[in-house]
């Protein structure tokens, strides 16, 4: 971590608080949401909604309460992170909400169900800025957390609580409510990583042989990390959950390489990548299918194997053109389950490559609010933190929005805070809290100082004065 | 609704989703040039100067940081405006040839009057007393900090 050594870097300047910044952002944010709820009514049904002020007024609330949160929890993190989730999550459910029109709820579809879970979300939010007041004390939590983590992944095999839903079996159901523990899993393996590698760091880096170009590190010092990341994958294999796989694997390499500074580390991932890849591909039936599928989607609408999904997302962006059809004017129910993994597709066909191209943006500047906290943050288990939750939105967006678009292999992740799914919808907020978390403590000036006079001149110790 | 309407409304929206964009740009470009400490802090940096000079005076501010025990007994360092770097590695101001320090292990440096010590990361931690450094923490003279096997202790 090349910065911590930088003159100056510990006390230079002082960042400003930025809430009301932050508070002039959120009213746009809610424009973007509280619009497009609006101008899905008029496109679809020709008229406002009539429950636009509730829905509006309570969407306020939630961001209102996320702010008033972030006020008095964490003042000095960073002004933007949560007006760009809120924009996104608005965007997101109004984009719910008209499918759900096409499909003929207009009433308590999946739009509603998912503005409870979004409440959830800021719930936890709240909860997660009020109890971790600071994020070193999850350093504390390393293997328990990474125990927690290989449980939850486990859960969906345990006979009659987990369920196989379109091919992956990462379910579970209680009491009619179903959740994906792995959403949760991810947060839980980014604190595991983080904790672990910040405090055995040097040793990987320095101690340990020397073969061909590389520096191996010595196997007691990456012997426990390496079972935890290979437990994972074994099991999301297992599971058929590959995108969560490729998540997980793109995490970890990314949290060796920012630790140990060896890029030495990108080759080994890289050749790894490929032979997991390779064996995957061969193992595997439904990933040749998906290959085959990404390689000429074509050739196979209608046919076995089934490409109408990719296609006709593909088709929907195509007749979106620059911008879009506007809403109520395309077809988006023509591609299956368009709301969870294919909601990109549906917003390129209404609003056009414009939207998407905003919402990509967005994704961009939550990643580079992450990666900006890691390099001001001044301890190593921080920046290993927010660099770990930045790279999950950053992988996961990329393999969701690269398989839509057909760049890559499409393999099943939710686009985070846009597509419909409760557990991904919450594990993004706690995200979210964790990273603004890290950011208020970097951005914080360093405790002030205050002579106590009483001791007199014979004191050794002073008393500084926590913020 | 006629056609026109619709595309001003599908118009408009894409116009919000872009303000919001760039509003989101901007507050990230004035944060990135707004973080100024003399402006926002002089004053207050003045008030503390004069709280400083009322306040009975101190036994002065630490000059050196020395060894007083361990492998490089006796190896010092003066405290001036450039921070000084601790550890193992070649750029540091005070080497030790201790096995239980890291490679940049801590970092003394100045606040205003104020001298702290901040861990770098290390391994085996930086402790004042007995307490392990989690986040810099403000040093006077006759304060020792442990390293490994090493004591500095900071003196006049």
């Amino acid at each position: 971590m090349p910065s911590t050594n930088q003159p100056g870097a510990l006390m230079d300047f002082v960042h400003r608080s930025r809430r009301g910044a932050e508070l002039f952002l959120l009213v746009i944010a809610l424009a973007v949401g509280v619009g497009a709820y609006a101008a899905v009514g008029l496109g679809v049904q020709g008229e406002v909604p009539v429950n636009i002020v509730g829905y509006g007024g309570w969407l306020a609330l939630l961001v209102l309460a996320a702010h008033v949160a972030l006020r008095m929890l964490a003042p000095y993190a960073d002004p933007v992170l949560l007006p760009l989730v809120a924009a996104l999550n608005g965007l997101g459910l109004a984009v719910i909400h008209r499918i759900d029109l096409a499909k003929g709820n207009d009433t308590g579809g999946s739009a509603q169900q998912q503005l409870i879970w979004m409440t959830l979300g800021v719930i936890l939010f709240i909860g997660t800025l009020f109890l971790v007041r600071d994020h070193r004390l999850l350093q504390r939590f390393t293997y328990t957390s990474a125990l927690a983590a290989v449980v939850l992944l486990l859960l969906p095999m345990v006979p009659g609580l987990g369920f196989r839903s379109s091919g992956a079996q990462i379910w579970i159901k209680i009491g009619g409510m179903t959740f994906q523990p792995g959403e949760v899993a991810k947060v839980l393996l980014v604190v595991a990583f983080a904790g672990y590698l910040v405090r055995h760091r040097d040793a990987l880096a320095l101690a340990g042989r020397r073969v061909l170009f590389l520096d191996l590190p010595r196997g007691r010092d990456l012997g426990p990390i390496m079972l935890i990341w290979l437990l994972s994958l074994g099991i999301l294999a297992a599971q058929r959950d590959l995108g969560s796989a490729l998540l997980f694997f793109g995490l970890f390499l990314v949290l060796l390489y920012v630790a140990t500074e060896r890029p030495g580390w990108l080759v080994v991932g890289g050749a790894l990548f490929a032979a997991g890849a390779t064996l995957a591909y061969f193992s595997f039936n439904h990933v040749q299918v998906r290959v085959k599928i990404w390689r000429d989607p074509m050739a196979y609408i209608d046919g076995t194997p089934d490409s109408r999904q990719l296609v006709e997302g593909l088709f929907g962006m195509a007749w979106g053109g620059l911008i879009g059809r506007g809403f109520g004017e395309g077809s988006p129910w023509r591609i299956p389950v368009v709301e969870s993994d294919f909601i990109m597709a549906a917003i390129g066909e209404e609003l056009g490559l414009t939207a998407v191209m905003a919402v990509l943006v967005c994704y961009g500047l939550i990643v580079e609010r992450a990666l900006r906290t890691a390099l001001i943050c001044r301890d190593g288990f921080g920046k290993l933190l927010a660099v770990g939750l930045g790279s999950v939105i950053a992988l996961q967006t990329f393999v969701v929005i690269g398989g839509v678009t057909a760049l890559i292999p499409l393999t099943g992740l939710t686009t985070p805070f846009i597509s419909y799914g409760g557990s991904s919808l919450i594990a993004n907020w706690v995200i979210i809290a964790l990273i603004a978390r890290v950011s208020d403590h970097a951005r914080k000036p360093l405790p002030e100082w205050t002579p106590d006079d009483a001791e007199g001149e014979n004191e050794t110790t002073q008393v500084v004065r926590l913020r | 609704m006629s056609e026109l309407t619709l595309f001003l409304i599908r118009f408009a929206y894409l116009a919000v989703l872009w303000i919001f964009v760039l509003a989101a740009l901007s507050v990230i470009r004035t944060d990135m040039f707004g973080a100024r400490l003399p402006d926002s802090r002089a004053p207050r940096g003045a008030r503390k100067q004069n709280k400083v000079a009322k306040a009975p005076r101190r036994r002065g501010a630490p000059t050196h940081v020395i060894v007083v025990e361990g492998a490089n007994s006796g190896d010092r360092a003066e405290l001036g405006d450039i921070p000084v770097l601790i550890g193992r590695g070649p750029d540091a101001a005070i080497r030790l040839d201790d096995d239980y320090v890291s490679t940049r292990h801590a970092r003394i440096a100045a606040s205003g009057d104020e001298w702290y010590v901040e861990d770098l990361g290390s391994t085996n931690g930086t402790y004042v007393g007995a307490n392990r450094l989690t986040e810099p923490l403000s040093v006077t003279v006759g304060s020792q900090v442990r390293i490994g096997k090493t004591v500095l202790e900071l003196r006049k």
